[in-house]
């Protein structure tokens, strides 16, 4: 019987590979789950944040920190949110093409771009094709904290404080459902303008001590919860997508081993009409 | 009674949400105490405990490691750190992000080549589709 070792052996791979991405399938279901719960639970901070900016945006104040001042973009900086590993299907992919846009966007207006790397999936793509890299983070685990982001945050908002750069954008994926996340950038500073809720006319705040201190505080905050809650989103992405390519994976293993076990069959059976037609051949001889 | 609305939250979860008679925080300044229709206010908060004054009079202490703290003459809300921080330790934090970047990236080219990406997102989208296609064979 030709063959029939080999196509044994192929089936056996086969399936050994198909056990491999099932468990994978499995895991990322269970780590999707929580990510999600702790892309939930950081959303009350990033709300409540965004809706003190609002308030401090139409205070009178009498001083306007430089995180709110829109001025012509000579430098920008730019953020790029990955996982750190892969098999996640199309989602780092994505990320790329909406930064690598970007990016041609710039070089065609002659706008010099920092990046800033999360993520070890990043961090092997700017290797290979270059770029002016000042800051990178990577291995954040599957839960990422606060403080492994703090370096990288730090870096950009230095370099806008001392007019490196002139914007700071973001790029992540974001999480519409377990099938669908969508690559986006969004523009970090100059902060926008948020404008919730219309509150008097006339009122400031009470600054305890200082205005400048104070608003450098809660906008440093406020990019800082930003760029997390991007973060753990992206890990959130980074479950699902892995669950659904796994999940594919898994199903492709087994029409393959359909496939393979046909062949497997045919040949069995080709062999044993073979052998029966020769049998009575060799006796009508007799 | 004159009440006022509390939220607590770190960026790691929301602590507390609720109606109060009153609020103490230790700002920056000092303790203060917040009662309803207090005037608008921004501080800064030092480690300490944050209380509330429940409507029913009971009090309720949460721990805060620093943060913000914006009074609305009808809503309190506290932004505390998640974690207790330096300064210094953010400033090597920086420096570690920075220095990583270095030794990672040692060897690659300044400028990015922006053909060669292009080249390899369209391969790789290629082979995404390919995939997609086999997975759905009606499509094929």
């Amino acid at each position: 019987m030709p063959g029939s070792k080999e196509i044994r052996t192929k089936i056996k791979s086969v399936k050994n590979t198909q056990k491999i991405t099932r468990a994978m399938e499995k895991v990322a279901m269970s780590k999707m789950r929580k990510a999600q719960d702790r892309m939930a639970q950081a959303r009350p901070y990033a709300e409540k944040i965004r809706r003190t900016l609002g308030h401090i945006a139409q205070a009178n104040a009498e001083y306007v920190h430089p995180f709110m001042v829109e001025r012509p973009a000579k430098r920008v900086g730019l953020i790029i949110i990955t996982s750190d590993r892969g098999l996640a299907g199309g989602l780092n992919v994505n990320t790329f093409r909406v930064a690598l846009k970007a990016l041609r966007e710039y070089k065609d207006k002659n706008v010099d771009v920092e990046l800033a790397l999360i993520g070890n999936k990043a961090v092997a793509y700017f290797k290979r094709l270059g770029g002016n890299v000042t800051a990178t983070q990577t291995h954040l685990g599957d839960r990422p904290h606060l403080d492994q982001l703090l370096g990288v945050i730090k870096v950009m908002t230095d370099a806008y404080r001392e007019g490196r750069i002139d914007r700071l954008l973001l790029v992540s994926s974001t999480f519409v459902n377990t099938m669908t996340q969508r690559p986006q950038l969004r523009q970090l500073l100059p902060v926008e303008p948020v404008q919730d809720e219309k509150l008097l006319a006339h009122w400031d705040y009470i600054y305890e001590p200082t205005p400048a201190g104070l608003l450098d505080f809660v906008l440093q905050r406020y990019i800082e919860s930003q760029v997390y809650q991007a973060v753990i989103e992206n890990a959130a992405c980074e479950q699902s997508a892995r669950m659904v390519a796994m999940k594919s994976a898994t199903d492709n293993a087994g029409k393959i081993i359909t496939n393979l076990q046909m062949i497997y069959n045919k040949a069995r059976q080709a062999s044993i009409t073979k052998e029966i037609s020769e049998i009575v051949g060799g006796a009508a001889a007799v | 009674m004159a009440s006022i609305h509390v939220d607590i939250v770190s960026a790691e979860g929301q602590i507390h949400s609720g109606e109060a008679q009153m609020v103490f925080a230790p700002a920056e300044m000092g303790e203060v105490g917040i009662a309803p229709r207090h005037t608008p206010l921004l501080t800064k908060l030092v480690p300490g405990a944050v209380r509330v004054k429940a409507l029913d009079g009971s009090e309720q202490s949460f721990f805060v490691g620093g943060g913000i703290l914006e009074v609305q003459p009808h809503l309190v809300t506290v932004l505390a750190d998640s974690a207790l921080r330096a300064k210094d330790a953010d400033e090597a934090a920086a420096l570690a992000a920075k220095q990583s970047a270095e030794e990672k990236l040692a060897g690659a080219k300044g400028d990015i080549d922006l053909a060669k990406a292009q080249a390899e997102l369209i391969e790789a989208a290629a082979r995404l589709q390919f995939v997609q296609k086999l997975k759905n064979p009606s499509h094929r």
